[in-house]
Order: C-alpha cells, then sequence, then structure tokens
C-alpha cells in the first residue's frame, strides 16, 4: 500500500498547474484534493482504478455544470444569496462546530426568504444548498415544498433535482407526499424515458401505501415498456408496492414472470428481486415460480457459461449482482421442494467448481451458491462440495472470507452439525482473533456448537479467552459463557465453579438475572450449600469490587455463614478452610466499606450482617457497629435498612432468632415461570415496587408476600419474612405493634362531655372555620348569610349530630368555646344558634354553591363518634366514615388531645385488630400534642372488616409518647365500636 | 436484503454523502453517522470490511481520505456489496475522471444522480457504467454546452 495523500501545497506557493483550481476553491490550505482511485491494494487484485495520485486536478475551476452554471451572480448576488460553491466552501472553513452552526443558520434564513418570494430563478440551486444543508444534519423541512413545486415545473432539470430532493428530504410519512401523486401519475405516463424513470425510481423509494395502491396500475403498465431502462425502474418499483400492499401480489404476478425472459441485465436483476419479493409474500406466487425453475436455471447457465462480456464484467466474471439474485431466488424456491431442488443442482454445481475463487467477486458467488445448496433438498454430494468450499474460505487468510465463512457456518450448522464440528479447533481460534467482527461471528458459532458432550471442554476455552479479551468484548462473552452454563450443565456443582469463575472476572458483565437464578441454584442445591459459601469466601479474597461476585458471596455468607466456620457439607476433595467468625464478618466489612460497591451491594452486605448476628452471637455487637453508620445514609433503602435493623438488634434479641432463620428453599419452578412469563424478575414482585433499591428484596425475601394486614399473626409473620423492606407508607410502630401481646388494660370511660368534646374538635378545628368562614361574607351579601353556614354546619358532623343526640343546646355552646379563637365565629355561632332549625330546609340550594363540602357528613353521620381511650392526660376519640362501594371498609378518624398541662413530643399511636380484620395506619398530621387540649393530633386508620355482620370491630391500642423528656405508654382496648361496621 | 443506507465520509469523520432507504429522524441519523463511522475508523486495514452495529451490518471500503460505507440487512451477501462499492468508485471515477472528494462535495447532486441510477429502493440495478451515466451526460450537454464530457454514442430525443 503506497501513500496516496498528499496536502495541496500552501497557498502562497501554488503550482501552477493547480492555481485556477485553488483560486476556485477559496484558497483553503491544506485541502485535501487527493484522487480517490483507489487504494485497493492487493486485496481486489487488479484493478482498472489503480491509478498514481493526483494531486489537484485542473477541472475544478471549469463551470459547475447545472448548479453552476445556473448561478449568473457569481459574486454572490445580494438578493439571492451565495452560490451552493460559496455556501459549501463557507462550511468547510468552520473551525467549530458552532461557526457551522453559524453558517448554515444563515444560509437557512436565506433559502426561507428566497422561498417566501417564491424566486424561480433559483429554485433548483436552493434546493440543492438544502440537500447539502441536510446532509451535514440539519433540519431542512421547510424546503419541503419546493421539491414539490419543482417537481411540478416542465424543465428537466429542475424535475431532476425536485426529484432528487424529494426523495432525500422527504419520506413517506409525511402528509406533503400526498401532493405529489398527481405529478408522479402524469411523470409516469411522460413520453420522456427520463422523466418517466425519475418517476419509478422516486416513487420506488418513498411511495407509501396509499400512493402505491393508486400508482400500480400504471406503474404495470410500464412493466411491459419497450424501452429497458422503464421496464428495470418499473419493476423495482412493483417492489416496493408489493411490500407496501401486499394485496397486490398476484397483479404483478405475471408480469414479473414475463420479465424474467428479458435480455437486458438491468430488468432481469430487478425482475429476480420482484420475483423474490412475490414469493415472500405469496404461497401461490412461489408455486407459480417453481414451475419457472427451468428459466432462472437459463438465466445463470447463460452468465456462467457466456464468455466475456465487457459491458456487465467484474473482475473477470458476468454480471455477479444478476448470479447473486438469481442464486438468492432458487434458494427460496427450492427449500422445501425436492423437485425444483433436482432441477437446479446441476447449475449449483457448475457454479460450485467453475467459479473462481481467487477474486472477491468469485468468492461472493460462491458464497451465495454454498448458502443455496446448504438451504435447498440437495443431495449429499452438492453439499459436501459446499462444505469444501466453506472450509476452504475458513483457512483463507483474507479476513473477509473468514467472515463470511463463519457467518454461513452458523446457518449450516443446524443442517450439518458434523460438517462444522470438524472445523471447531479453528472457530474456536477466531474467538481469539483481532478482529471484533470476526469475534462476534466466531462466538456465535461457537454458541450454536455447544452441545452436552462439549460444554465442558469449549466452556473452558472460552472462560480462558474471557481473561484476555477486549473489554468491549467481554459483555457479550460473559453472557454466552453463562447462558451455555445454565443450558447445558451437566451437574449443579459444575454449574456453580464455572459461575463463579465468571464472576470473578473483573468488570461487571454478569448480568442481574444470571445472578438470581445463581442464587435459586445454589438455594436448591441444599448438598452444596457448605462447599458454595466455601468457595465464594476464597474467591473473595481476592475481590476486586466485581459487583456479581460479592452479591453472591455476601447473600451466601449471610445464609450459611456457620458453614464457613463448621465444615459442614464437606465434599470429597476439597480443599479445607479455616475460617473464623470474625473473617466472615471482615469480608463483609470490606465489601461495605469499599467505594466501588454499589448501594445495591451494600444492601446485600447489610441483610448479610442482620444474618449473621443469629449465626455468630459473640460479633452481635460489631455488628451493630457495622450497621449503625448507615443510619443517615442518603439512599433511603439502606437508611431504612439501617434503623431497622438496628431495631432488631437492639430491642427484640429474643425474636431474632426465628426472624433471622435460613431462607426456605427458593422454589425453582416458580422462579422459572415468572422468568417466562416475563412478568417480573424479581421473586417478590410486589416487594419491589415498595423497595427503591430494586435488586436485593428478591433476596431477602423468601416467598411472595401476604397482604398488608395488621393482624397480630400476620404482622409477625411479615416480619419474619419482610422486614428488610417494609411497605414505605407503614411506620415504623406499625410494625412492632405486632410485638404488643394481647393486654388486659382498657379503657372505656365513655361519657356524654366527652362526646361533646368530640364534636367539637371534628367540626371546630381552626382550619374548617377559617376556609369556609370567609367564602360567604364575599360570595353572598348579608341576607343568604345563613345559607352558607348552614352548609358549614352540615359539613361538620355536629349538625347532623344534633337531633339524634338531643339536647343541643350545651354542645353549641361548647363549640362556640372552641371557636372563640377564630375571629368570625361570634357570628357564625349566633347565626347557627338563630336558624339551627331552618337549615336542613334550606341545605339544597347551598350545595350547589359549595359543591364536594356536604357529601362527606351526609356518610359521617351514621355513626355516632366514641372516645376510644381516655386516661388522665390523654384521650382518643374515633370518628367513623364509611366509604361508598365497600360495605366492609370502615375509616376511623382518629383524634388525640392532650389533657395534661405539658406537652407530648414523640407521639407514636399504634393499633392492633384480631385476624378477621385487616388495618391500614395512614401517618399522622404531628407527632408533638401541644398541652391542654391547644390543638389535636389526627390520623386516619382504615380498617375492613372481613366478617362484618358477624363479629364487631374490636382493637387495641397503644400510644407512646415523651411528656418532659420521659417515656409513657399508654394502653387499651377498644370494644365500644358502634354496631354495623 | 437491501441495502439501507449509503454514506460517504472523509478521514475526519465529516459525511460528503448520505443516502438513506429507509426513514430515519434527523437526529438519529447524525447518531448513527457519528457511531458508525467511529467504529469503523478505528479499524485497521487488516480487519475484515464488516461491522456489526445495532440492527445494521456495515460493509466499507477507503479510497484514499474517503470511505464508502453501505449498510445493509443481516443477510446479504457481504461480498458482493463489497464489489459493489468498487463498483460506485468506478463510475464516479469515470464520470469525475480521477474523483476526489472535492469533487462529490461540489458535485453533490452528480453523485446522487449516480446513486439513484444505480440503487433504488435499496436495491441494486445496474452496474454497467454507460448505463448509467448517459442520462447524466445528456443532461450536462443540454445545459452547459461548453461542459464537455465523453459523450454516449447513443443518441437520445432531447428535451
Amino acid at each position: 500500500m503506497q501513500a496516496q495523500t498528499e496536502a495541496i501545497p500552501s497557498s502562497h506557493n501554488p503550482t501552477p498547474l493547480s492555481a485556477g483550481a485553488f483560486e476556485a476553491l477559496g484558497g483553503l490550505p491544506g485541502s485535501n484534493i487527493i484522487s480517490l482511485a483507489c487504494l485497493e491494494g492487493n486485496r481486489s487484485g487488479a484493478s482498472t482504478l489503480m491509478r498514481k495520485l493526483i494531486i489537484s486536478r485542473s477541472g475544478v475551476d471549469r463551470e459547475y455544470g447545472l448548479i453552476g452554471a445556473l448561478g449568473p451572480g457569481q459574486s454572490g448576488g445580494l438578493k439571492m444569496g451565495t452560490r451552493l460553491r460559496d455556501m459549501i466552501r463557507a462550511v468547510r472553513a468552520c473551525k467549530t462546530a458552532a461557526e457551522e452552526r453559524g453558517v448554515i443558520a444563515k444560509e437557512c434564513a436565506n433559502l426561507r426568504n428566497a422561498f417566501k418570494e417564491n424566486d424561480q430563478d433559483y429554485r433548483h440551486r436552493n434546493v440543492a444548498k438544502l440537500m447539502f444543508i441536510h446532509m451535514l444534519g440539519y433540519p431542512t423541512h421547510f424546503g419541503q415544498m419546493e421539491c414539490l413545486k419543482l417537481i411540478a415545473s416542465a424543465g428537466f432539470p429542475e424535475k431532476r433535482i425536485g426529484y432528487l430532493g424529494l426523495m432525500l428530504l422527504l419520506d413517506e410519512r409525511q402528509e406533503v407526499l400526498m401532493l405529489v401523486t398527481n405529478s408522479l401519475k402524469n411523470d409516469l405516463n411522460h413520453a420522456n424515458q427520463f422523466i418517466a424513470g425519475l418517476a419509478l425510481c422516486a416513487l420506488g423509494n418513498i411511495c407509501s401505501a396509499e400512493m402505491a395502491r393508486d400508482l400500480a396500475p400504471e406503474v404495470e403498465k410500464l412493466l411491459h415498456n419497450n424501452n429497458s431502462y422503464i421496464r428495470k425502474k418499473a419493476a423495482l418499483c412493483s417492489v416496493r408496492i408489493v411490500r407496501k400492499v401486499p394485496d397486490l401480489v398476484e397483479y404483478f404476478t405475471n408480469p414479473a414472470v414475463g420479465l424474467l425472459t428479458d435480455k437486458h441485465h438491468g430488468v432481469l436483476i430487478a425482475a429476480v428481486k420482484l420475483c423474490h419479493e412475490l414469493c415472500q409474500n405469496s404461497e401461490a406466487a412461489l408455486e407459480q415460480m417453481r414451475k419457472q425453475v427451468q428459466t432462472l436455471v437459463r438465466i445463470l447457465k447463460n452468465l456462467v457459461v457466456s464468455g466475456y462480456a465487457p459491458e456487465y464484467d467484474v473482475g473477470g466474471i458476468t454480471d455477479p449482482f444478476l448470479q447473486i439474485r438469481v442464486l438468492r431466488l432458487l434458494r427460496l424456491v427450492g427449500k422445501g421442494d425436492a423437485d425444483s431442488s433436482d432441477v437446479m443442482s446441476d447449475i449449483l454445481a457448475q457454479v460450485a467448481t467453475n467459479t473462481e475463487g481467487n477474486k472477491n467477486a468469485g468468492n461472493a458467488i460462491l458464497y451465495e451458491c454454498v448458502l443455496t445448496i446448504m438451504a435447498i433438498e440437495a443431495i449429499g454430494g452438492l453439499r459436501v462440495l459446499a462444505v469444501n468450499i466453506l472450509g476452504r474460505f475458513l483457512a483463507n487468510r483474507d479476513n473477509n472470507i473468514r467472515y463470511v465463512a463463519l457467518n454461513t457456518l452458523v446457518k449450516v450448522v443446524s443442517v450439518d452439525t458434523q460438517a462444522v464440528q470438524r472445523h471447531r479447533t479453528t472457530i474456536v481460534e477466531c474467538v481469539k482473533d483481532s478482529d471484533v467482527s470476526i469475534r462476534r461471528r466466531a462466538l456465535e458459532l461457537v454458541y450454536a456448537l455447544v452441545n452436552e458432550t462439549n460444554v465442558k471442554a469449549l466452556t473452558k476455552e472460552l472462560l480462558e479467552y474471557l481473561k484476555v479479551a477486549d473489554p468491549e468484548f467481554k459483555a457479550d462473552l460473559t453472557a454466552k459463557i453463562c447462558s451455555l452454563v445454565q443450558k447445558f450443565a451437566p451437574d449443579k456443582q459444575w454449574y456453580i465453579d464455572q459461575l463463579i469463575l465468571v464472576m470473578v472476572e473483573p468488570g461487571n458483565y454478569v448480568k442481574e438475572e444470571v445472578l438470581r437464578t445463581l442464587i435459586v441454584v445454589i438455594s436448591n442445591a441444599t448438598d452444596l450449600h457448605g462447599y458454595t459459601v466455601r468457595q465464594l469466601y476464597r474467591s473473595m479474597q481476592n475481590w476486586n469490587g466485581q459487583e456479581g461476585l460479592s452479591q453472591v458471596a455476601l447473600w451466601c455468607i449471610g445464609e450459611y455463614g456457620e458453614m464457613l466456620i463448621n465444615h459442614q457439607n464437606e465434599l470429597p476433595g476439597e480443599e479445607p478452610l479455616t475460617v473464623t467468625e470474625s473473617d466472615a464478618v471482615d469480608i463483609i466489612e470490606t465489601v461495605m466499606k469499599d467505594v466501588r460497591s454499589s448501594s445495591n451491594t451494600q444492601a446485600f452486605a447489610l441483610t448479610a450482617l442482620l444474618k449473621l448476628s443469629s449465626r455468630f452471637p459473640s460479633n452481635t455487637q460489631r455488628i451493630k457497629d457495622l450497621i449503625k453508620p448507615h443510619k443517615g445514609n442518603l439512599i433511603l433503602e439502606l437508611q431504612q435498612r439501617s434503623i431497622e435493623f438496628g431495631a432488631i438488634l437492639n430491642r427484640h434479641e429474643n425474636l431474632k432468632t426465628q426472624l433471622l432463620e435460613r431462607m426456605p428453599v427458593l422454589d425453582e419452578a416458580t422462579y422459572v415461570s415468572k422468568k417466562a412469563d416475563g412478568a417480573s424478575i424479581s421473586l417478590g414482585a410486589d416487594v419491589k415496587r415498595a423497595a427503591p433499591v430494586g435488586g436485593p428484596d428478591i433476596l431477602a425475601n423468601g416467598g411472595p408476600k401476604q397482604e398488608t394486614t395488621n393482624s397480630l399473626i400476620d404482622l409477625l409473620n411479615l416480619d419474619a419474612d419482610d422486614s428488610p423492606v417494609p411497605e414505605p407508607h407503614k411506620s415504623a410502630g406499625d410494625q412492632l405493634l405486632s410485638l404488643l401481646g394481647p393486654d388486659p388494660l382498657s379503657t372505656s370511660g365513655v361519657g356524654t362531655t366527652d362526646n361533646v368534646l368530640m364534636d367539637i374538635l371534628s367540626l371546630g378545628t381552626p382550619a374548617a372555620a377559617s376556609t369556609v368562614a370567609p367564602s360567604p361574607t364575599s360570595l353572598f351579601p348579608p341576607v343568604p348569610l345563613a345559607d352558607p353556614f348552614a352548609a358549614m354546619g352540615s359539613a361538620a358532623p355536629v349538625d347532623p349530630f344534633a337531633p339524634s343526640t338531643g339536647g343541643s343546646v350545651p354542645r353549641k355552646t361548647s363549640l362556640l368555646d372552641e371557636l372563640d379563637a377564630v375571629p368570625q365565629a361570634p357570628i357564625k355561632t349566633s347565626l347557627l344558634d338563630d336558624l339551627g332549625p331552618a337549615v336542613p330546609k334550606d341545605k339544597g340550594s347551598l350545595l350547589d354553591g359549595l359543591d364536594s363540602v356536604p357529601i362527606v357528613p351526609a356518610t359521617t353521620s351514621a355513626y355516632p363518634t366514641i372516645t376510644a381511650l381516655e386516661t388522665s392526660g390523654l384521650k382518643v376519640l374515633f370518628d367513623f366514615v364509611k366509604p361508598p362501594g365497600n360495605a366492609q371498609s370502615t375509616v376511623i378518624k382518629a383524634s388525640y388531645i392532650n389533657l395534661s398541662p405539658s406537652p407530648y413530643t414523640d407521639f407514636i399511636f399504634q393499633a392492633a385488630v384480631p385476624k378477621f380484620l385487616q388495618l391500614q395506619l395512614e401517618p399522622a398530621s404531628a407527632s408533638v400534642l401541644p398541652a391542654s387540649g391547644g390543638g389535636v393530633i389526627t390520623q386516619t386508620i382504615n380498617v375492613t372488616n372481613t366478617m362484618r355482620g358477624q363479629k364487631s370491630l374490636l382493637m387495641k391500642l397503644r400510644i407512646i409518647y415523651k411528656v418532659d423528656g420521659q417515656d409513657k405508654v399508654e394502653q387499651g382496648q377498644v370494644s365500644n365500636f358502634p354496631q354495623g361496621l | 436484503m437491501t441495502i439501507r443506507f449509503i454514506l460517504l465520509v472523509n478521514r475526519q469523520g465529516q459525511t460528503r454523502l448520505a443516502q438513506y432507504y429507509e426513514y430515519l429522524s434527523i437526529d438519529e441519523r447524525r447518531a448513527l453517522e457519528g457511531e458508525i463511522v467511529r467504529k469503523c475508523l478505528a479499524r485497521t486495514e487488516q480487519q475484515c470490511s464488516f461491522v456489526e452495529h445495532r440492527n445494521y451490518k456495515v460493509i466499507y471500503r477507503r479510497y484514499a481520505s474517503l470511505f464508502f460505507l453501505v449498510g445493509v440487512d443481516g443477510d446479504e451477501n457481504e461480498l458482493a456489496i463489497l464489489e459493489f462499492i468498487h463498483c460506485i468508485v468506478e463510475t464516479l471515477d469515470r464520470y469525475f475522471g480521477n474523483v476526489c472528494e472535492l469533487d462529490i462535495m461540489f458535485h453533490l447532486e452528480k453523485a446522487h444522480f449516480m446513486l439513484e441510477e444505480m440503487v433504488m429502493n435499496g436495491c441494486i440495478v445496474e452496474i454497467n457504467k454507460q448505463n448509467i451515466l448517459t442520462p447524466i451526460q445528456l443532461m450536462d450537454k443540454t445545459s452547459n454546452p461548453q461542459f464537455k464530457l465523453p459523450l454516449s454514442s447513443s443518441t437520445f430525443s432531447v428535451f
């Protein structure tokens, strides 16, 4: 390969020959004016293009054909903008992308103006500019209409550039395209062959299904045209039409077959392509084509045996493109049809033996021929011929040929595995080739070659190569090895060993699914637990940030950590390993403190630590210390884990052992079926939603999770299964509740005063009063004032209660007291007093005005408010709402009131219910309760009574809060729920 | 089995000609060109001329400073496309006479006309250089009498 590039001499010293040219180019120093005349080297052999370098060309300064000649404003007319050449030059002179954008933006602005002014003379020059801009990758949609105008013009040069613009700038999805249908139709019928050819070409490149349907008759007519130029274009245009509108297959079948006897190569190549397309789309067309095998064979024979045909000669072979096309059609026709396969076998043998394999064109034909032989119902001898050709290809030094050989062998492997297995060594060598394209192909082939008998040997080869492979190739290779191991592993120990070997490789190429499957496999291989955890421990000694390895190792150490120490299940021949408890914790610590560990891995580490705390009691303090720092972690998942695990370790020592038992064996079948469904990759599908860190939850959670019921037993179960990943909306107290035993303490001090107070509270929260109150004054003038208040009254539970409980007067007064703080309250109450009896009647009109508010009380009113708990310093009131549509569920609005003189802080309310109830606590409105009833905390509790009608609600409460820095606990049982909930 | 795009790119990675036979938005094109060009330009002479990228197979060939890249379907005959690239270059060379990068830049439309005659809807339709060039030369002749290029022997009605 000789060096063939040379920059032009610098601008102040142009060679005489190129001076003019250089001027014309705007004196760009260092422009590459280089002959393209090939740098072929020895790749394609003798080429007519092997010419020496021509530094510059004298022709550059000649007039520029169409575009240049039509731009009279050579110096860049004021209105017309620059010439195309000037623009290209300006773009080329740009040093930075920003500069280029500037030039383009200016040009585009000029073009827009020109288009707006409907500039006729320069339209096609402008479109040519647009094409250039489009090529550079800038939007050019504003010029689409110009193309259509050019197409509609009469002159050929305008049409030519218009059509080119149409094909480059538009696509079938644009509505504008419909506008061109008529012009296309006219041009298709144009007497001039070139204009008709242009229309056919454009139609063939971009037509939409609609246009295809409209113009199919025109195109079909042109298939019979006596001009070969038209016929070939019409044939290819038909390909597009058939692809867009498959119903038209029948319409084109006969004309297509007719074209196969054409003499013109261009027509033949198009016709064969059309036949191929038809056969792919329709069984009937394929049947018809099978009758034409003789014709196809004749075309091929003519090409093979004919002597030198200069007009279609490529490297000494007559029209290789046509030969390839015919071979391809023969493949389609011969596939699954013994008769036609028989007819073509002679010519295939002839092509396979007579085609010269020393040039690229010849090899292209041989390649196609082999593919055809392997696809059709060929006789054995022909197959042998084909496999031998492939063997020759594989041994070729030219990488291109080796590439196609590998590519072909992949397709052959299903037909003739034996023939491919013979080349196994060569193929495995190719996996290590320096060229990534070859490696990919070879890997694909090796993958196809592996079966139960050779999996061990081939995996070994691939693993060895994995150590030295390029990083960009490793991902593919790793995926393939994993998939092979999963598919063909003869036993579980080998499976685990191989995957450990893959995971040990640096870089995180092992996919998450593979890790999950591996963990399921490990979990199921009960007798290998000890072996696996020890192997993993060994690999972790040289851990270098491999994420997959650390995750699996951490999981296993967490689950089977004790086997590291007690040598349980030692396999015969296994190297003994001495590990202390703190060594195991060391490993986890190393991973946790490594900056390369992702949050996912950290989560694994936390869970493993928690699990180990029950396996290695002596290390509990250390584990606590390791878990603790994450309490302030910015990643919510880790923070939550840390806090919860800390709580388990510190407060619930007695529960720990059961809680942290080894996970039950993961169900392989479920996992596989779930994976197959593609519905969810994770085992605990519903847990995934709750956890911000998606990965490890599946590992932490054994099985599908129950509904979030808070009944005592369910909660306990939940804790055992799910404690690492609780539902986010559940407060910690909610969970801990389950830990409460049944408590005999119950408070049932229910009195009328309580009821009163309760009513006040539910009505008189300052917010309610102040939000509703202003509206009447502004919206309604004095007279209808009462109405809004009535509405307000009805919005709160007070009014509806009034008739049911009787004695409304004292309640109202107390209400007054409560509302004193609110500025407008006195007016309201007095109004209420006066208009009290009238309220129900007026309601209707009001409700319209104050939509949505009144709907609530209608339901709330059905059940009286109860006092759930009352002690010397605390009162808990329950309000009930039945949500429509579900008779079983009840929404309890709980309000907590502080009756003592000092405020309560860290206020937590907990509740437990029997199993037939389901309970859900919403977060409380606050955690600080002001002193002396100066405020309330409200909280919504959703209860579902699954045995409504048979059993009534029952609930145990526990309230934890701090008074003056001292912890206080109140407990009680609520059994005075209204009937019917 | 079709050609999905033809790209001419210089050694600096600048696109000199782009012809797509399927719809891609401008952003997709830019991204695709960038990725492919980076991949192809990084390869050595000894490596094979085929690169797999996304769902394309790119067949490329270098001529002096210009890379010719052809994107095809997976089941296209790679060697044939390689031969076809050479055919394109020969045709360009026949028309321009020692074609160079600047010829293609400044006569982008001519290069497109040639491609249009050779490939239609992603299928090779003509490889005979005379057949390809006749319409283009005829147009040159009619629009610009001084512009002398070897003329075809066949006579066409002038439009």
